[in-house]
C-alpha cells in the first residue's frame, strides 16, 4: 500500500478515455457517479479500465490515510500536537487524483489534502511535525514540486496557475493540480485564478473540494449558485460535479482533466462533493452548527464503505481489514514519534530562512538576543 | 458590575450597541450562528435576528468593502475578520476606499465603520494566526487603530469605536482573550480614543506598551522593582492617533524609555516611539530609547514561537540595561 501512495503509477490506462465532461452540463446540476452507496455499479458505460490490484491499492491508500488522519486527531486530543484538520470522509477525491498525478506533475495544496500529499511522497513525519509547529514540516524530504500547505485561504489557485503557465512556457510534460474548499470559492482569488488559467489556456487542474462548510458556513450560504462546478463556464472553462466520495467517478474526472491538460487543452474545474466527516480543525466544535442526523446522512456515502461494499461484491477483497489496520497504525506511530524526537528547535531557525544571505540588521537581533539568553543563564 | 474577560466585555459592548442603535449591525465569517471562532459574537444573532448579526461568504476583501457600502448609507457597521494574518485580502479596500472617502468627499462622506481582529501570537497556532500588524494599519492615514489590554477598556474603547464617525481598526489580543478576568461596569461607558493610560506610575523608567504585552511588562516590573527599578508602565490603548503628550510628559519626568510590543522591531509602532521621544523629550533623556521587540521573521509557528514571544525577564534585562546605561 505504502508502496503505491510512494511511487504514483506513472503511467494511467492507455484505453481510449470517452469524453464525458459536456454529458454533466453542470448548468442543469447533473452529477457523476458511477457506484451507488451500496458499492453497485450504475454506470456501466464509464466504469474504468482499472485492474482489481490497482483497486486494492487504492483502497488501501484511503484505509491509510483515515488512519493516520484518526490517530492525527486522537495525538493532538493528546496535547502531542497542536491544532490538525481532519480529512477523515475526503479521501477518495485525493486518493483519485493520487493515482493520476505523477513525480513531476506540480501540487499546490491548500491545508486538508494529507492523502494527496502522502501520494506525492510527502512523508506523514514531516506533515506531523509542520502540525507540531516545525516548519521543518514543510522541507519535503523525498516529494518532488509540492508547494508547502498554503493557509490564507484561495491564494494558492494562482500559485498553480502561474506554475502551469511556466509549464507550458518551458513546454515541460507536466501538470498542476490545486485544491480549495468549498468556502475558498468566495474569495476573489478563486475567480482570478479561474479567469486566468481560461485566458492562458495552461494545464491546471482545479478541485474544489466541497464537503459542506466553511468551518460553521454551509454552503447555501456561501453561494446562491446551483453548485460551484457551473462557476467554470463562465471563465471558459469546462466544470464538472463529481460525486467525490465515489472513488471511480473522481478517478474517471481526473483521467479526463489530465488528458485535457497534457493535450494543451487547458484548464478544467472539477466540484467533488463530499462531507468533512471530522471538525473544521481540532479547535472547532461541529454539534454548534449541524446535526447528528445529517451527519448520519452522510456517512451512508462514506468513500471507504462504498469502494469496500464494490470489492466485497466483487469478490475483490481477501483481506483482513482489522489486521492492515494494526499494521497502519504501527507505522503512522513510527513516523509521528520520528516527528516528537525532530532536533529541537533552535533559534537560528527563526533567523536562517527570511532571506537567502541573512542581512546585517537580522545577525545584529540574533545576536542581541544571545546576549540576553546568556545573561539569563549566568543569572539562575 | 460583572466579572468579564475580554471576549465577554467586547460581547457585552457590541450587545449594548446594537440594542441602542439600530443601524449597528455585524458580520463576518463565523460571526452569526456560531459567534466567530472566539465566540466574541455569540449569542447575538439569536438575540437580534440575522438580519443585523450573522454570517458573510468567505471573503475579507469583500466584508470590508461590503461595510464601507454599508457605512456610507446609514449603516454601523461593526465587521470581524477571523485572524490577523487573514487580513490582508481587505487590504486593498481598507488603504484605498476605507480610509479615504472621508477625505476623497471633502467630508460629503463618513465611514462609521469598525474593522475588528483578534491578533498576536502565544497561542501555539498556526501560521497567519500569530501577527501584530498594528504598525500596517497605523501607517494608514484616515484610520484609527485600537487595542485594548484588560476587560474593562475593551468595553469601553469599543463602544467609543462603534459610535466613531471614522473607522476604527479594533484589533484584540487573543492571547489575554480569556486570561484576565475584571470587574466591569454593567452599563454603557466609554473611554476616548487617542488617549493613553499611565498605570502604574514611577520614576526611573517609562515603559510603553499595549495589548498582551502589557501583562508581561507587570511581571517585568515585578522583577523590576525587586531590583529596586521604579518604573512607569503606559497602556498606549490607542495605536493612532497616539497619545504623544503623555508619552513625552512621562519620559520628562523619568528620562527613559523602553518600548515594549510583540511585532517586527522595524518600522513599527516603536519606531514612532522613539521618534516621539527623540522630537518631545531628547534633553530629557539620559539613556537611549529602547525596543524590545519582535524579530524582523516571521513569527515561528509554535516549536519556534517561545524564542521569538517577549518574556517578563527580556523586558526586564531591557530595562536594567537602560537604568544602568
Amino acid at each position: 500500500m505504502l508502496n503505491t501512495l510512494k511511487q504514483p503509477v506513472e503511467k494511467i490506462t492507455n484505453t481510449e478515455s470517452k469524453m464525458i465532461f459536456g454529458d454533466f452540463d453542470p448548468r442543469e446540476d447533473k452529477i457523476l457517479r458511477i457506484i451507488d452507496n451500496e458499492g453497485e455499479v450504475i454506470n456501466r458505460e464509464l466504469m474504468p479500465d482499472l485492474d482489481n490490484g490497482t483497486i486494492i491499492e487504492a483502497y488501501k491508500s484511503m484505509l491509510f490515510a483515515r488512519t493516520a488522519d484518526e490517530m492525527a486527531v486522537s495525538y493532538q486530543r493528546q496535547g502531542r500536537m497542536y491544532t490538525y484538520p481532519p480529512i477523515n470522509g475526503q479521501e477518495a477525491i485525493q486518493i483519485a487524483a493520487g493515482l493520476i498525478i505523477r513525480r513531476d506533475d506540480w501540487l499546490a495544496p491548500a491545508f486538508r489534502e494529507m492523502a494527496i500529499m502522502l501520494a506525492k511522497e510527502v512523508t506523514l513525519k514531516e506533515i506531523f511535525l509542520y502540525y507540531m509547529g516545525n516548519e521543518q514540516g514543510s522541507n519535503f524530504s523525498k516529494a518532488n514540486h509540492v508547494l508547502p500547505i498554503c493557509v490564507p485561504i484561495g491564494s494558492q489557485l494562482l500559485h498553480a496557475t502561474g506554475i502551469a503557465y511556466s509549464i507550458k512556457y518551458q513546454k515541460k510534460d507536466e501538470v498542476a493540480f490545486t485544491f480549495v474548499g468549498d468556502g475558498g470559492t468566495s474569495e476573489g482569488d478563486f475567480s482570478e485564478a479561474l479567469n486566468f488559467a481560461g485566458v492562458w489556456k495552461v494545464p491546471v487542474i482545479f478541485t474544489i473540494q466541497n464537503n459542506q462548510y466553511a468551518i460553521s458556513v454551509p454552503v447555501k450560504s456561501q453561494t446562491k449558485s446551483v453548485n460551484l462546478a457551473v462557476k467554470a463556464l463562465a471563465f471558459g472553462l469546462p466544470g464538472i460535479k463529481v460525486d467525490g466520495n465515489d472513488f471511480f467517478a473522481m478517478y474517471v474526472a481526473y483521467k479526463e482533466a489530465f488528458e485535457n491538460a497534457q493535450a494543451g487543452k487547458g484548464a478544467t474545474l472539477i466540484e467533488a462533493l463530499t462531507y468533512r466527516k471530522g471538525a473544521h480543525t481540532t479547535s472547532d466544535d461541529p454539534t454548534k452548527y449541524r446535526t447528528k442526523e445529517e451527519e448520519q446522512e452522510w456517512d451512508k456515502t462514506d468513500p471507504l464503505k462504498r469502494l469496500k461494499k464494490y470489492m466485497d461484491k466483487n469478490g475483490i477483497w481477501k483481506e483482513n481489514e482489522e489486521k492492515l489496520i494494526e499494521e497502519y497504525k504501527v507505522l503512522v506511530d513510527k513516523q509521528f514519534s520520528e516527528a516528537e524526537n525532530f532536533t529541537p528547535y533552535k533559534l537560528e531557525e527563526v533567523f536562517n530562512y527570511m532571506y537567502t544571505n541573512m542581512p546585517d540588521i537580522l545577525k545584529k537581533q540574533k545576536a542581541d538576543y544571545e546576549q540576553f539568553q546568556n545573561w539569563k543563564e549566568n543569572r539562575k | 458590575m460583572s466579572v468579564m474577560t475580554i471576549v465577554q466585555a467586547i460581547n457585552n459592548a457590541l450587545d449594548i450597541m446594537l440594542e441602542e442603535d439600530k443601524t449597528v449591525v455585524m458580520y463576518g465569517e463565523d460571526t452569526g450562528k456560531e459567534g466567530g471562532v472566539f465566540r466574541v459574537t455569540e449569542g447575538l444573532q439569536k438575540k437580534y435576528g440575522v438580519e443585523r448579526v450573522f454570517d458573510s461568504p468567505l471573503a475579507e476583501s469583500a466584508i470590508v468593502g461590503t461595510g464601507l457600502g454599508m457605512a456610507l448609507s446609514g449603516l454601523r457597521p461593526v465587521v470581524e475578520l477571523q485572524f490577523d494574518g487573514f487580513t490582508y485580502p481587505a487590504f486593498n479596500q481598507v488603504i484605498s476606499n476605507v480610509s479615504r472617502m472621508h477625505n476623497r468627499s471633502r467630508g460629503m462622506y463618513k465611514v462609521p465603520m469598525v474593522i475588528r481582529f483578534p491578533y498576536g501570537g502565544g497561542i501555539n497556532a498556526l501560521e497567519h494566526h500569530s501577527e501584530s500588524p498594528e504598525a500596517l494599519y497605523a501607517h494608514i492615514p484616515g484610520l484609527k487603530v485600537v487595542i485594548p489590554s484588560t476587560p474593562h477598556d475593551a468595553k469601553g474603547l469599543m463602544i467609543s469605536a462603534i459610535e466613531s464617525d471614522d473607522p476604527v481598526v479594533f484589533m484584540e489580543p487573543k492571547r489575554i482573550y480569556r486570561a484576565i478576568k475584571q470587574e466591569v461596569a454593567d452599563e454603557k461607558f466609554s473611554i476616548p480614543l487617542g488617549k493613553a493610560k499611565v498605570l502604574t506610575e514611577g520614576t526611573d523608567v517609562t515603559v510603553v506598551a499595549f495589548g498582551a504585552m502589557i501583562r508581561e511588562c507587570q511581571k517585568a516590573i515585578v522583577m523590576a522593582k525587586e531590583a529596586g527599578i521604579s518604573v512607569e508602565l503606559i497602556d498606549l490603548r490607542t495605536i493612532y492617533p497616539i497619545d504623544k503628550e503623555t508619552i513625552a510628559e512621562s519620559i520628562k519626568k523619568t528620562g527613559r524609555i523602553v518600548i515594549v510590543a510583540e511585532a517586527p522591531e522595524s518600522f513599527s509602532v516603536g519606531s514612532e516611539l522613539m521618534a516621539i521621544a527623540n522630537e518631545e523629550a531628547f534633553l530629557h533623556l539620559e539613556a537611549p530609547p529602547k525596543r524590545v521587540m519582535g524579530f524582523d521573521t516571521i513569527v515561528p509557528l509554535a516549536k519556534g514561537e517561545p524564542l521569538y514571544l517577549i518574556s517578563p525577564e527580556r523586558i526586564f534585562y531591557e530595562i536594567e540595561r537602560t537604568v544602568k546605561f
